[in-house]
């Protein structure tokens, strides 16, 4: 029977590494992630996995390390977090490029500088064209359920690409939860056993890995990496349906909230999502016409599905929890609204950046936000386009 | 140990010919001679570099073994993932063969830029052998100068001009040396020309339980300006002159494993490299005494070391 636990994010993460046992984790601590890395250790040596812990002395290492074992037929596993994402930046690329489905928690946290610990995205915002599959967790149970889903994507035959599976740190890592877990041998079956392709440790056939590729061929291997993230969706989905069935918890590539008949929405990524619902819930009950669009994964981008979901939408607010230092707004703004553009009446977009380094948003700044929205519809005047939510402009 | 015939192709070749490294560079004799030892059974890694680059350009690879390339500065926490996830898998009795590590970098990917990834793959006691081909400058991005470098060296970021006479102004870094003070189980430094010697030694760094490394000089007629035909002279030269001692570390135990009958000076071995030319000029009058009496010094250091007398 699946168990009811209470339990922070990080030990949720971690059991579900627990229970992948994947055969090789290379890890470097950092908060807010460190709890993850310290969990585990306890599991290696009471030995309740039986994985090859690397303890490297840096995440430019455990994700080369990751690499090398991945290439050599090994399932391997890493989590970081801000600094130490943008530490391995170099390799992650590499580590997509070479096609390894290697699995890694990021817990979010803000990029120095100046040097914060708490969270946003701007760690995994800046490595969304690293050519990792990145899935955003809105709490605990969605970050044990991702990570055990993840092995599966990763290792899709068809697809062979890393995947990222986010929380926002503090909020959701140092946060307690309930949640359900399957039971271990119900999460061994439902990955099943790795079989790598053309590692290196066969001896008898071997390979070149990461060979010097250039114009007559390097364009080429591109396109393929975007073949395979472009087909990436639709195994995700896949995998989430087999996990629902294991599970009973139901998985999209992203979840619309009362967006039937809304018309205003927010769109929003990670525990923010959690925090707008219960807005939704409470506005509702005055007969507000209000809605959610939550991103579960941003990359791929599931375009078609955000087409679909925001039809016939009057405003929608699209939140963005780290800054792209364009001038035109973060990442998810810009990603959402040129979807939608293609829409015969698309909705008045605004491009909202909130939360940085942990600044906290809570009920009363998701309700006036809401507020703001309705009164654009109302006037018909959609005022700045780009805004920030919560911050002292003096 | 393999016969000098062995080595002469006698084994399978197993970095092939069709390499685009340039005639007379170091690298693909070293790397000859160590895989002429470990055979078959390996799996390699390697820094981004000339050795690389020039030895597997898509769709063709010149290595007839398991290879990675990773990236510049992470050979070795590349390999020890490697081994990591041959430990686990043997464990879990995927595998059965008995599969040995070797991970080949220039000086830019071990002394200055891998230098990290190399300390920690060494300290965590990975069971893999570490060998660097030491040419002494970036070569593969045109000749740069490296902590490799030796003193005196006109390269491309130490350009021998009226400020900076004497070319590079700095002593070269003592890795072998910083490597051995890592403690760990087998060190040692080897030249291309004494094959006996070189492969003597990959064969003790691969039998030891744990991480090795071993420096290898390498020449790089392009970047030292010498001459194609001279490049195993000049591996005998740096070793006759005391430039490039040979010498291991065993359980922390110093040996030196040949004390010239007769040290040749140091010019000997300047006077052959287009890279040192400008310390022949007058105004550079002093500098080869001081780098002969930085040789001097290096070597009677090593000596005490070993516990020999001078």
């Amino acid at each position: 029977m699946p168990k009811k636990v209470i339990m922070k994010g990080n030990e949720a993460v971690a059991l579900a590494m627990r229970q992948i046992n994947p055969n090789v984790v290379a890890a470097y601590p950092i908060t807010p992630q460190t709890e993850i890395v310290q969990i585990f250790s306890s599991f290696v040596s009471d030995e309740l996995v039986d994985t090859e812990f690397v303890t490297v002395e840096s995440e430019h290492s455990a994700m080369s390390a990751s690499i090398g074992a991945s290439a050599a037929g090994a399932r391997a596993m890493t989590a970081t977090s801000a600094n130490g994402l943008a530490f391995m930046w170099e390799v992650i690329y590499i580590a997509a490029s070479l096609r390894l489905p290697i699995v890694m928690a990021v817990v979010n946290r803000a990029l120095s500088g100046p040097i914060n610990i708490h969270c946003d995205h701007s760690d995994s915002m800046g490595a969304r064209d690293s050519g990792w599959i990145q899935i955003y967790s809105e709490n605990a149970q969605e970050a044990y359920d991702n990570m055990i889903q993840g092995i599966r994507i990763a290792e899709h035959e068809d697809l062979k690409l890393p995947v990222m599976v986010t929380m926002d740190g503090f909020i959701i890592s140092h946060a307690m939860e309930n949640l359900m877990v399957l039971e271990d041998d119900k999460v061994e079956d439902f990955i099943g056993e790795y079989k790598p392709q053309y590692p290196l440790l066969d001896i008898e056939n071997p390979v070149t890995y990461g060979p010097l590729d250039l114009y007559d061929f390097y364009f080429e291997h591109k396109r393929q990496q975007a073949e395979a993230m472009r087909i990436a969706g639709r195994i995700i989905k896949n995998v989430a349906d087999d996990y629902e069935k294991l599970s009973g918890r139901s998985y999209g590539l992203v979840e619309p909230y009362y967006l039937e008949d809304a018309k205003v929405a927010l769109v929003v990524l990670g525990s923010t999502a959690g925090t707008a619902k219960a807005c939704v819930d409470e506005l509702r009950l005055e007969g507000k016409k209000v809605g959610l669009l939550k991103i579960r994964v941003f990359r791929p981008f599931p375009y078609d599905e955000i087409i679909e979901a925001l039809k016939g939408l009057k405003v929608v607010a699209i939140m963005d929890r780290s800054d792209s230092f364009s001038s035109f707004g973060g990442p998810v703004f810009n990603e959402v609204r040129s979807a939608i553009l293609s829409l015969e009446r698309p909705p008045i977009t605004l491009s909202y950046i909130y939360g940085l380094g942990g600044r906290d948003v809570n009920l009363k700044d998701i309700l006036g936000l809401y507020h703001d929205l309705e009164e654009i519809v109302f006037s018909g005047e959609p005022g700045e386009v780009l805004r920030y939510l919560g911050v002292r402009e003096s | 140990m393999a016969s000098l015939k062995e080595l002469a192709g006698g084994t399978p070749n197993l970095l092939t010919g069709g390499h685009r490294l340039c005639a007379g560079c170091g690298a693909p004799i070293i790397v000859r001679q160590v895989l002429a030892v470990a055979g078959r059974d390996v799996v390699i890694s390697c820094a981004t570099g000339c050795l690389e680059v020039a030895t597997s350009i898509y769709p063709y690879t010149s290595w007839a073994v398991p290879f990675i390339h990773n990236a510049f500065e992470n050979a070795a926490a590349t390999i020890s993932g490697v081994e990591s996830a041959y430990k686990v898998l043997r464990r879990r009795g995927k595998l059965s063969k008995d599969i040995k590590f070797i991970t080949f970098g220039g000086d830019g990917g071990t002394y200055d830029i891998g230098l990290q990834s190399l300390s920690g793959a060494m300290e965590r006691g990975h069971r893999m052998l570490y060998v660097c081909y030491d040419n002494g400058a970036y070569m593969n991005t045109g000749i740069q100068r490296s902590s490799a470098t030796p003193r005196g060296a006109n390269t491309t970021t130490s350009p021998v001009g009226k400020g900076l006479k004497a070319g590079k102004p700095q002593y070269r870094k003592d890795l072998t040396g910083i490597m051995a003070a890592h403690d760990i189980p087998y060190v040692a430094q080897v030249s291309p020309y004494n094959w006996r010697d070189l492969t003597k030694k990959v064969e003790k760094a691969l039998s030891v339980d744990g991480p090795s490394f071993i420096n290898a000089l390498s020449p790089c007629p392009r970047g030292w300006i010498t001459n194609t035909p001279d490049t195993i002279e000049l591996t005998r030269v740096a070793v006759d002159t005391c430039f490039w001692p040979l010498y291991e570390v065993e359980d922390g135990r110093w040996k030196v494993n040949y004390k010239p009958k007769e040290k040749r000076p140091l010019i000997d071995w300047l006077k052959m490299q287009g890279r040192f030319k400008h310390l022949f000029n007058p105004e550079n009058q002093g500098i080869i005494e001081e780098l002969q009496a930085d040789v001097n010094r290096r070597w009677e250091k090593l000596l005490n070391k070993a516990g020999e007398s001078v």
